[in-house]
């Protein structure tokens, strides 16, 4: 296929006479590829099309009751904590890699203490940070559970991410920016700012964009650091549910299996468009 | 007056890279210092290897949960590492150019389901087909592989399939010179060049299984007692812990954070032969 190394039908068949495990290879690898795609389409396909049917517009009343089990405080509270997370980790994941890139000496001890540290915070499962986050804040710090509490928690989950897509786009910046920076007297700083981080404007979107995915999707860190109360919180001290954990407030009690549905394809579409301009920014990235 | 605004961004950088070393030393404090007195207090070998969870006779033995994550890890490998490595496989060495930009969009798909949803598909979908197919309740070991496995296929694409791109064009050219057809040369020069890559997307792979907690939950039928066969109910460690937090008190509790400890533990050893073989590849 590559290089331009293309064969008629007969030589294939030929080689392939020639030697049939070759053959088998080619099958086995094109059916496990078929068999990812058709994974997907089956989850996409089965739950819009069960889902579809339960939306109504009372899933979208302001106001959530045992009558109309409406998503949309869910919905409200997903913004705003994935505002709230965002502006907690965003800032530091960028500064930390610019001090990454930017300032410190290739070898630095402290780097690599950097680099392991972040590629342990990666790996925790989400269940340990909301357990972290039930220990920190709602006992030690006596909060109990609170929105603040919540976002916190996945401050810290998605660091590692936004910590490593800056990074990327940080490296991928060529070198003769900054240096025709330098040669025209800037500083170090307005380099980093004026120069350096516009050019990584949208790779560091593109990793943005997919920890908001990460926080849209977490359930198991929010329940017990921002608890399940189904309602929009009047303030970051209480306690506020996001769409995946109402999902699985849903599920746990059993009695909502329509709204499931529907909360389920919400929660898809989102993720499809989140996905989507992620691709997109990503794209425009590469194409400089 | 330049030269300080200068020094003091760099100190403000150089705080925000320390931020993830304290999250770390943060976490691993929380965790431990209230995990292992637990442990002491009911007797590390009481603990890890007792075989009944009884919160209401003060009996916690975690050995079911251990043995319960560790079932059902493996089974997601089973599931999930051949079908993974082969579509990783297609998309470096096979996939038409035009088809990839459909594939490969699909797979970063595939990654950001949320695993709630995975349960909830788990649930209405793999559970009543296993229920026929077995005439079991559905819901179990093998349950809970099948969807793990699916939701581990992203990481380990995602990581085997950069580290046979990885592999120098020549290897592959070399073979075909050699008179191997495309599928031998893939197979026995550039597989074997990117090993050290694809044990990595392995471990990672595990990671991720033996931490996934909202989906396990929804299919794996959560009963707290060594599993029996492939297709009898089991409690993953991470299951332990949110089916129960909601309502424990006082030493029951300390049990469950003292489950996440453990747990905690095990995703450290992944995590550190994760970093030791991801050096040795460069």
């Amino acid at each position: 296929m590559k290089n331009g190394r293309k064969a008629t039908m007969k030589q294939m068949l030929a080689s392939y006479r020639r030697s049939p495990s070759s053959l088998m290879l080619r099958i086995l690898v094109i059916l496990a590829a078929a068999t990812t795609a058709f994974v997907l389409l089956t989850i996409i396909g089965y739950i819009v099309m069960r889902g579809i049917p339960h939306i109504n517009a009372g899933l979208f009343a302001w106001e959530y009751t045992t009558e109309n089990v409406s998503m949309m405080p869910a919905v409200i509270n997903t913004i705003t904590m994935t505002a709230l997370a965002l502006a907690l980790a965003v800032p530091i994941g960028i500064f930390s890699a610019i001090y990454l890139v930017e300032y410190a000496r290739r070898g630095n001890r402290l780097v690599s203490l950097v680099r392991i540290t972040a590629e342990t915070l990666s790996g925790i499962p989400s269940i340990v940070y909301g357990l972290f986050g039930f220990l920190l804040f709602a006992i030690s710090l006596g909060w109990g559970l609170t929105f603040l509490g919540g976002a916190l928690t996945l401050a810290v989950m998605i660091l590692p991410l936004v910590m490593r897509t800056t990074e990327e786009a940080l490296i991928a910046v060529p070198d003769m920016y900054r240096e025709g920076s330098f040669g025209l007297g800037a500083g170090k700083l307005r380099t980093v700012f004026q120069i350096v981080l516009p050019a990584a404007i949208p790779g560091i979107l593109a990793g943005v964009i997919l920890s908001i995915g990460r926080i849209v999707g977490e359930t198991a860190a929010l329940i017990f650091s921002a608890g399940t109360i189904a309602g929009v919180p009047s303030s970051l001290m209480d306690s506020g549910r996001t769409l995946s954990v109402h999902m699985y407030a849903l599920l746990s009690e059993g009695l909502y299996m329509d709204e499931a549905y529907a909360t389920a394809v919400v929660l898809l579409l989102l993720v499809v468009v989140i996905n989507t301009l992620s691709a997109v920014v990503a794209r425009a990235f590469s194409r400089r | 007056m330049k030269s300080f605004r200068e020094n003091f961004m760099k100190a403000i950088f150089l705080s925000a890279a320390c931020t993830s070393i304290a999250a770390v030393a943060l976490i691993c404090y929380f965790m431990f210092s209230s995990g292992l007195p637990t442990i002491a207090r009911i007797g590390p070998a009481e603990f890890l290897l007792g075989r009944s969870w009884k919160p209401l006779n003060d009996l916690f033995g975690i050995f079911p949960m251990i043995i319960g994550s560790l079932w059902v890890t493996a089974g997601a490998m089973v599931v999930g590492v051949p079908v993974g490595l082969l579509t990783a496989v297609f998309l470096a060495r096979f996939c038409p150019s035009r088809l990839y930009r459909m594939l490969k969009p699909a797979v970063e798909l595939l990654a950001g389901i949320p695993s709630i949803v995975y349960g909830f598909f788990g649930l209405v979908v793999i559970v009543p087909i296993l229920q026929e197919l077995l005439g079991t309740n559905g819901k179990g070991i093998i349950t809970a592989s099948i969807l793990l496995g699916i939701m581990i296929l992203p990481t380990i694409i995602g990581v085997a399939e950069a580290a046979i791109r990885a592999v120098p064009e020549s290897y592959y050219e070399g073979a075909l010179a050699l008179g191997a057809t495309h599928e031998r040369s893939v197979f026995t020069t550039v597989l074997p060049a990117a090993k050290s890559g694809i044990l990595a997307a392995v471990i990672l792979g595990v990671g991720r299984a033996i931490g996934e907690t909202m989906a396990v939950i929804m299919v794996a039928g959560n009963q707290a007692v060594v599993p029996g066969s492939l297709t009898s109910g089991v409690r993953t460690m991470t299951a332990n812990i949110v089916l129960e937090m909601g309502y424990a008190t006082d030493l029951h509790r300390d049990a469950l954070i003292a489950t996440a400890v453990v747990l905690f533990a095990f995703i450290l050893i992944i995590n550190l032969s994760f970093s030791l073989i991801k050096r040795r590849m460069k």
